[in-house]
């Protein structure tokens, strides 16, 4: 007995596990291997800090998603499935939003809409219906992880890019949005420099997730298809 | 296992058990959360309210300034008629408290505005100068916008204004409620015989004391605050007009 929950504990971050962390980001990443979850990439990387907080957000609606379905896989009746997920999911989302109304009422004022549209990214549904409803809990809460950081690191380096070139600032969660370009060096006092607005328009998510795969993939020869 | 979970029977089970324990689960969250979020709601309406007239107020303290700075909070009719006046601290649960009508709800119920009541705040700012504070609501591209207008004792000289969106466009709409926008409307005047009383033009466009110009890429959005200012003045100018004819006949009887 004890040596099966010791067996259990290595297994835990056996190599194969250490996998389901490490794959969603890079070989099987959710953004731009499995282009999932792109809805949201497109819609909230205009600043910083509006994306560490979606990701926290993602994350733990993601957890407790994947751990949830993973518990009651053995019951769910496989014909209503989808909805049980969709449910648990719209769940956790309700359950952030409201808590963050209560107790971080400034930050859930900037996310306003995203939280909601939690339920609707089809990454988290993803991996329930891929992962969760076959595996065991402990397993489910590292791929819960892996995709949730995989999601995140792209969000970060999009918003990142996103908003150094449109806003000409950087913003991170408590600290409000940082301007480092010196009033001087715009147009408008003189200078010869002026932010792109076309970066915070929803067209150049797309284009700059769309380099992020192209380096990718040119570092990553396997993830090319051949054809 | 024993049970066959795919029997017709059990699906149903499954389906209405888990909607009762998530329902409930959620009841409950919400119900305990209520007081905290209304006690937000309200703090950031006083935070506006005192934005508007210059007052920087932060959540957690905004109770107490907002009691030292808004002398009194009266609700008017359609007609301009004072309905309801009330002082000292603001009451959350009172109805009849002019700080609590939601105008929000009211602009969404499309009832006819004669059954409504507006509200308005009367205040002192830092200086000891005597201001009116005008909540307004209207609609921009994608949702709802708001704010609160701050007018000098004249009724018709803006001093300051802020306003604030649930969806606008992030860089377009949504800069509304950046300073850069919001100064444009300080030292403009309402136009107590035009018709529109104020107005935001298209970004860029030519404008005089009764218009500012709007953001570029934001026309929508825009013309929604010049609107939302427009519609809603109409009642508060009947109340300021008849508040100078009372002041004006008291002044010749003296």
């Amino acid at each position: 007995m004890s040596n099966e929950t010791s067996k259990k504990r290595t297994s835990l971050f056996s190599k194969k596990n250490r996998k389901l962390l490490s794959d969603p980001m890079n070989d099987s990443n959710p953004i731009t291997v499995q282009v999932l979850g792109i809805c949201s990439a497109l819609a909230i990387t205009v600043q910083v800090q509006q994306a560490v907080i979606m990701s926290l957000s993602v994350l733990f609606v993601m957890i407790g998603g994947n751990v949830i379905v993973s518990m009651i896989r053995g019951i769910v009746p496989d014909r209503i499935r989808i909805i049980v997920q969709l449910v648990v999911i719209a769940f956790l989302v309700i359950l952030v939003d409201e808590v963050l109304k209560a107790y971080q009422p400034d930050i859930s004022e900037k996310l306003s809409v995203f939280v909601g549209l939690i339920i609707t990214n089809c990454i988290i549904m993803g991996r329930l219906e891929a992962f969760a409803l076959a595996n065991k809990p402990g397993p489910s809460a590292l791929d819960a992880i892996g995709n949730g950081l995989g999601y995140a690191w792209i969000l970060l380096v999009v918003a990142f890019v996103r908003e150094v070139f449109g806003s000409g600032a950087i913003s991170l969660p408590g600290m409000g949005q940082v301007k480092f370009l010196p009033e001087s060096w715009f147009i408008s006092a003189g200078g010869l420099y002026e932010n792109n607005n076309l970066m915070i328009l929803p067209p150049m998510a797309l284009i700059t997730v769309g380099m992020i795969i192209w380096v990718q993939r040119s570092k990553n020869r396997s993830l090319i298809e051949e054809n | 296992m024993a049970f066959n979970k795919n029997s017709n029977g059990f699906t149903f089970f499954f389906a209405i058990a888990m909607v009762v324990i998530v329902g409930a689960v959620l009841a409950v969250t919400s119900v305990s959360l209520k007081p905290l979020q209304k006690a937000n709601r309200a703090e950031k309406k006083m935070i506006n309210i005192l934005g508007a007239i210059g007052i920087p107020a932060e959540r957690g303290g905004a109770a107490d300034v907002f009691a030292q700075y808004v002398t009194s909070r009266v609700a008017i009719d359609s007609e301009g008629n004072e309905v309801g006046r009330m002082t000292g601290d603001v009451d959350a649960s009172n109805m009849e408290d002019p700080f609590n009508i939601d105008i929000k709800k009211d602009f969404r119920s499309k009832a006819p505005a004669s059954e409504l009541s507006f509200p308005l705040f009367e205040s002192v700012n830092a200086e000891g100068k005597q201001l009116f504070v005008v909540p307004v609501v209207g609609t921009g591209l994608w949702g709802p916008i708001w704010g609160f207008l701050a007018l000098e004792s004249d009724g018709t000289t803006i001093y300051g204004a802020v306003f604030d969106h649930k969806t606008e466009t992030p860089g377009l709409g949504a800069e509304i409620k950046e300073g850069f926008f919001q100064v444009k409307f300080e030292g403009k005047k309402i136009d107590a015989e035009g018709s529109p009383y104020f107005e935001v033009r298209k970004g860029g466009a030519v404008t005089d004391e009764h218009s500012v110009d709007g953001i570029t890429g934001g026309t929508i959005t825009s013309k929604g605050v010049g609107r939302m200012i427009d519609r809603t003045m109409g009642y508060y100018m009947k109340y300021f007009a008849a508040q100078s004819a009372a002041q004006a006949s008291a002044q010749t009887t003296e």
